[in-house]
């Protein structure tokens, strides 16, 4: 054909599967780190995991990260412990989503989904506050309006957490390290984090 | 009626109000069809070439995106119209329509179907069958570059300029061309009339796509005729009239708004136009077999079949045209000017003249197999001693030095 056989090329296409995917219709799993917007976490009983100790917005390097502590109402407790989070605010027109705050966090508290796909119109939506932030009682991320997730999508909020977490080290392979959570209970470990390579180094 | 327009049996008899409505119908419809058939042809070409390409292609508007065209239409339809301060207004405002024009009256000589009855009228598929037909076309597609011309002088900036120039240079190269080609069916058919052409390459048996279609005859005219007028119509590999990468977007840069569509549809127009004006000199036209079985008087017969015909060969050619697109990287402009210059105009002159000595041999019933050879050869020879007379590339380096 010599230089006819361009035509053959164009032609062969037309038969062939297409890779696009029909995006908002259609979305591909996403892998397990991806960093998205944050929740903050609860325990099972429903008490939130958050302290309000503040160590989230000192690490924070873009310093979106707003937190205030308060001593928790002794009649009514909102964590565990004896402080939580009073006042929690992450600007998403700042956030770098590094996840410092997820690995400076000591209670698992704060952790990130997969949800990124966000399309909100002023500076206050920006701003999330506590009650957005928080998961709801079946320990789903709440869902904003400006939000476009589809339902499986906030399966996995703390993924990245628990793989960054120190039971991510090879030496803890398959030992669970963290606690449970409202909705999931205590999350499975990771599993081929470590494919088994022989005289690898811990 | 004076002979000009009295070729067509409706305009034969006295002109009632009945005959004036059958000829609006079918200018309303040629109409239609030609604005439909562009939109469907720009969702198509992007369809076909996004498949060529391994894309999915527009896919939102409509079902498989079919919609796509009239949204963007819309579109452009109410965006604010701009006039750089350096134009040429009037001339501006005048010359998308003068590009649109053309493109409309070359369909209206076109047969689209055979010959059928409308309000008791007997009559032919095509808007207006002029003893002329093929001058005509000839005569539109010359004027479809003044649109293009004017639009670029006029716009008063240099890119569209630079556009427009190259625009008529090659449209003026490749008229030549264009031309030489349809006088080899001119030849073989001995007429203007886009009817009587058509009416010769009739349907009587299976063989009939070969012995009574112009394309094998002359089909080295219909090769030139499909080169040519992918230049014409400012088609890649020949789309050097708007090649972005050097000319912004070509004679249309400064246009805005529906001026600006109504250059594309003009493009698109020209296409379709031409695939059919190739169908109707090389193809047969409407021309093509019915379905036995039914009456030959029939609906289906006289109506369907041609319309059928003609539509599937405007269609292939169409394909054609896209899939070229989608394979050709654009010429360069010099290769583009050698092209026109030093092989079509040369080979469509002598193939006009080995159509006609073969012509006069079969009428003055001459050996027909002698006088092909010798036709054949002496235009062989002649082409050889033309390309021997041509400057090379290197040659012409030489002197100029």
């Amino acid at each position: 054909m010599g230089r006819f056989s361009g035509f053959l090329v164009t032609l062969r296409q037309m038969g062939r599967p297409r890779l696009t995917t029909q995006y908002p219709k259609v979305k591909h799993d996403k892998p397990a780190r991806v960093h998205g917007r944050h929740v903050l976490n609860r325990y099972e009983d429903g008490m939130e995991k958050c302290i309000g100790c503040e160590l989230c917005a000192g690490v924070c390097p873009a310093r979106c990260i707003y937190v205030r502590g308060a001593d928790n109402p002794v009649d009514d407790p909102v964590s565990p412990g004896e402080r939580y989070g009073f006042v929690y605010e992450i600007n998403y027109l700042r956030c770098i989503h590094c996840d410092l705050c997820v690995e400076a966090c000591p209670t698992e508290a704060i952790t990130e989904t997969k949800l990124f796909e966000f399309s909100f119109t002023n500076r206050a939506d920006a701003i999330y506050t506590k009650n957005e932030l928080v998961v709801d009682d079946d320990g789903r991320a709440r869902r904003m309006p400006w939000e476009l997730w589809l339902g499986g999508e906030d399966d996995h909020t703390s993924e990245w957490m628990r793989a960054t977490s120190p039971s991510g080290s090879r030496a803890y392979e398959n030992r669970v390290n963290w606690s449970g959570e409202l909705g999931f209970g205590v999350r499975p470990p990771e599993h081929g984090q470590f494919p088994a390579a022989e005289g690898e180094e811990k | 009626m004076s002979t000009l327009v009295a070729i067509d049996p409706l305009l034969t008899g006295d002109v009632t109000w009945s005959v004036f409505l059958v000829v609006l119908i079918k200018v309303v419809v040629a109409f239609v069809i030609l604005l439909v058939a562009v939109m469907l042809y720009i969702w198509a070409m992007r369809k076909v070439i996004a498949d060529m390409q391994n894309r999915i292609g527009p896919n939102r508007a409509g079902p498989y995106g079919v919609l796509q065209t009239l949204a963007d239409g819309i579109k452009l339809f109410f965006k604010e119209q701009s006039i750089p301060d350096s134009a040429d207004r009037p001339v501006f405002r005048l010359a998308p329509y003068l590009s649109i024009m053309p493109a409309f009256l070359m369909f209206c000589v076109v047969p689209i179907g055979g010959t059928v009855s409308i309000l008791g009228h007997v009559t032919y598929l095509q808007v207006f069958d002029p003893p002329i037909g093929a001058l005509f076309i000839l005569a539109m597609s010359g004027l479809g570059v003044y649109g293009v011309m004017l639009a670029g002088w006029s716009s008063g900036s240099k890119y569209p300029l630079l556009g427009s120039v190259r625009a008529s240079a090659q449209l003026l190269s490749y008229e030549a061309a264009f031309g030489l080609a349809i006088l080899g069916v001119l030849v073989l058919a001995g007429s203007l009339s886009t009817h009587e052409i058509v009416a010769q390459q009739h349907w009587t048996n299976a063989w009939s796509f070969a012995t009574h279609w112009f394309w094998l005859k002359s089909f080295v005219a219909f090769a030139i005729f499909l080169i040519a007028a992918t230049a014409e119509t400012n088609h890649p590999p020949f789309d050097l009239v708007e090649a972005e990468q050097e000319l912004v977007g070509g004679f249309n840069t400064e246009y805005t708004g529906i001026r600006f569509a109504i250059f594309f549809l003009a493009e698109f127009m020209n296409v379709i136009t031409m695939s059919a004006i190739a169908v109707t000199l090389f193809l047969g036209g409407p021309s093509g077999p019915g379905l036995g079985f039914l009456s030959s008087t029939g609906t289906v017969n006289v109506w369907l079949m041609p319309i059928f015909w003609f539509t599937i060969k405007v269609l292939a050619l169409l394909f054609a045209t896209v899939w070229v697109r989608a394979s050709l990287p654009r010429m360069r402009y010099d290769r583009l000017m050698s092209l026109g210059w030093k092989w079509l105009i040369e080979i469509a002159i002598l193939w006009v003249l080995v159509t006609v000595t073969l012509q006069v041999a079969s009428d003055a019933n001459w050996n027909r197999p002698l006088s092909a050879v010798i036709a054949v050869g002496a235009a062989v020879i002649a082409y050889g001693v033309l390309f021997a007379a041509m400057p090379k590339a290197h040659e012409t380096i030489e002197e100029i030095r």
